[in-house]
């Protein structure tokens, strides 16, 4: 990281007080260390998409179609048919600008139009234009369309879409403060769409779709390879353990099928999270007889289509159910992640459902009923594990994480989306001995995003996630510099991905974790050994350290 | 597409210099990163992760996790650094012609 921008150069650029003047007809700016690569030509055809051609953002020249205006325009209308949510939040913003200041992004860049009601606007202003009837008259009037807020979509709007609208994580903190509850997410998401249309992807976004389209996940990793990794795993957690974890693939009637995110087989930390998933499955196989599959077909929780477009995210979700379906499992488990049950929690059952083949989600080791999935038939592991605790069917050791001194990133999705807030709190009280909140309107349904979500998680736009990722490590600093805290856990790939970086760089005394590592870690396993490690081989409170360096 | 030239062999590469055609690796590209990695003399243990990172690849398609890349090879993360400063990934990975590591979540 030494030709990036430094931490205090970054800190003295922020400047909440933009240039006085009208901000329809200032042109965009695309600045290096902001935005991702354009995509690569061969994961846009994959995915059968528009305008496949190479470009770059910086040329003048985007190679658009001829009549790259009327696609769009037809793209909005269809759209607004399409989706009544789409039509009302275009609609009814008063412009209060309640949620100004409430955009990670935009307070930690001072950047005006990433203000959420203005990266709104900048579509609004070309539907009040194109699609209403007082823009359409006042459109004739000298000084109409600045009174109007309106304006006719141009090269420059076009260039200023993408270049906002992939510099936001669609995070929805705003959302909570909008007397509207307008969802800027969805006109994230929309603005995404429309700039599909006109083959105008970022490669971090459509490369993963490729892959998963492709192999099963975004990371391309065929089923030997994904194989092969849960050997390495297995193997570790026999070191720390003595006892076998190795997981059961593809097994046709198993009780459940388990699906998470592929950084979670890939990426530190998130791969010590994995481990701890097959910890709890080996514990409740060996106690209860639970029989959990793996997939190596459906072996993507997370969804990156669901940042392309809504058919393309219709087309990696489908995997689930017809990998359920096949194995004739009785409903899915889901793991640690963020995005994925976004789709999962509030499409998934009308996107590709509904799972009638599949049973109402029942524990069957304490009989909970998990009402919240009834439809979709998939549970997030956060409230499966909890509910075990809760009814006293784990047997935990927390003083094995006594080194640890935690506190809880609200990873946006389950958060917000699904109100996953006391679940994760109630685990880590059980599985640890010193956890501290960071400030409340930085944590559950007020959380900050990591700043590298909805696909803004590559290496080119470093700075811009760094920005973004500001007001969480501010709040985690503080909870540092006030009880020690030396790790920040959270339930989410995309944070376990995005949050090293930017505890390394913000607060570099901090580690980030995954909960079922300190599962994994508790769980007392039957005829373990007398374990001397944690799953990182770093050594157990009390235990003398052996130097080996 | 930009292009590197090194020892008369030319080189087609990505927005971060990675190589876009794994079958055209040959030592002109070893010793191309190797400067461009600011690494005075290449040793036996640089050419270890090279050849296991390609062995894998090969194999999977994929890089390896670097958990993976330790465990084969060895070598602590923090001596994987020492051997190519830019790290596993855009050091080692870059030298040893794999396309560069997308979608790390």
């Amino acid at each position: 990281m030494a030709d990036q921008i430094k931490p205090d150069e970054l800190l003295d650029k922020i400047d909440h007080t933009p240039e006085r003047g009208d901000w329809m007809h200032t042109a965009v700016q695309i600045r290096p260390g902001m935005y991702c690569y354009s995509a690569n030509p061969a994961s846009l055809e994959t995915m059968d998409m528009p305008n496949v051609r190479k470009w770059d953002p910086l040329d003048e020249d985007w190679k658009l179609p001829e009549n790259w205006q009327e696609i769009i325009h037809n793209g909005i209308k269809e759209r607004l048919e399409r989706f009544r949510t789409f039509k009302v939040f275009m609609d009814i913003c008063v412009r209060c600008g309640a949620c100004a200041d409430k955009c990670h992004y935009f307070l930690g860049t001072g950047d005006p139009k990433n203000m959420p009601v203005l990266r709104a606007e900048l579509l609004r202003s070309v539907y009040r234009n194109d699609f209403t009837t007082v823009g359409k008259i006042l459109s004739s009037i000298p000084g109409g369309k600045k009174l109007y807020g309106s304006r006719p979509l141009t090269l420059d709007v076009l260039k200023e879409w993408w270049y906002y609208f992939f510099q936001c994580t669609e995070c929805r903190r705003c959302s909570v403060f909008c007397p509207y509850g307008i969802d800027t997410a969805e006109i994230t998401i929309m603005g995404r769409e429309l700039l599909n249309l006109l083959g105008l992807n970022i490669d971090w976004i459509a490369t993963p779709v490729a892959n998963c389209n492709n192999t099963g996940n975004h990371l391309g990793i065929q089923p030997h390879a994904l194989m092969g990794m849960m050997e390495f795993f297995t193997e570790d957690i026999e070191e720390v353990t003595g006892v076998n974890c190795a997981p059961q693939f593809n097994k046709k009637g198993a009780d459940i099928l388990f699906i998470t995110p592929s950084g979670d087989y890939f990426a530190d930390p998130g791969t010590y999270t994995c481990q701890g998933y097959l910890i709890l499955f080996k514990y409740l196989k060996e106690k209860y007889g639970l029989d959990v599959t793996w997939s190596t077909y459906a072996s993507e929780g997370g969804n990156f289509g669901s940042f392309t477009s809504f058919e393309a995210s219709k087309r990696l979700n489908a995997k689930m159910y017809l990998e359920a379906k096949r194995l004739g499992v009785k409903w899915i488990l889901g793991g640690e992640c963020g995005h994925m049950w976004r789709v999962v929690h509030q499409y998934m059952d009308t996107m590709n459902g509904p799972a009638d083949f599949l049973e109402e989600p029942v524990n069957p080791i304490t009989g909970t009923k998990f009402e919240n999935a009834k439809s979709t038939k998939m549970v997030h592991i956060i409230e499966f594990t909890a509910d075990l605790i809760k009814h006293g069917k784990l047997e935990l050791d927390k003083s094995r994480n006594d080194n640890v001194k935690l506190t809880f990133h609200d990873s946006c999705n389950p958060s917000r989306s699904m109100g996953m807030l006391e679940e994760p709190r109630y685990i880590i009280n059980n599985v640890c001995n010193n956890f501290y909140e960071m400030p409340p309107n930085t944590i559950r349904e007020q959380t900050f995003c990591c700043g590298s979500g909805a696909g803004l998680n590559a290496g080119e736009n470093i700075e811009l996630r760094m920005a973004g990722a500001l007001p969480r490590a501010t709040a985690v600093k503080y909870v540092h510099e006030k009880f020690g805290v030396n790790r920040l856990g959270a339930i989410c790939a995309i944070d376990r991905a995005a949050l090293p970086t930017a505890m390394e760089y913000w607060v570099p005394e901090v580690g980030v974790t995954g909960l079922h590592e300190l599962i994994g870690n508790a769980l007392i396993l039957p005829g373990e050994k007398k374990r001397t490690e944690d799953l990182r081989f770093e050594p157990l409170p009390g235990v003398e350290e052996e130097d080996d360096e | 597409m930009a292009s590197v030239e090194m020892n008369g062999k030319t080189f087609e590469i990505d927005e971060d210099g990675f190589l876009l055609d794994y079958k055209s690796f040959s030592e002109e590209w070893v010793e191309y990163v190797r400067q461009q990695e600011g690494i005075e003399e290449l040793n036996d243990e640089h050419k270890q992760v090279v050849k296991i990172l390609q062995d894998y690849y090969e194999k999977n398609g994929i890089a390896p996790m670097v958990r993976v890349l330790s465990k084969l090879t060895k070598f602590k993360l923090k001596h994987i650094y020492e051997l190519f400063p830019s790290g596993p990934g855009k050091g080692a990975c870059k030298m040893a012609g794999l396309p560069k590591p997308t979608g790390c979540v």
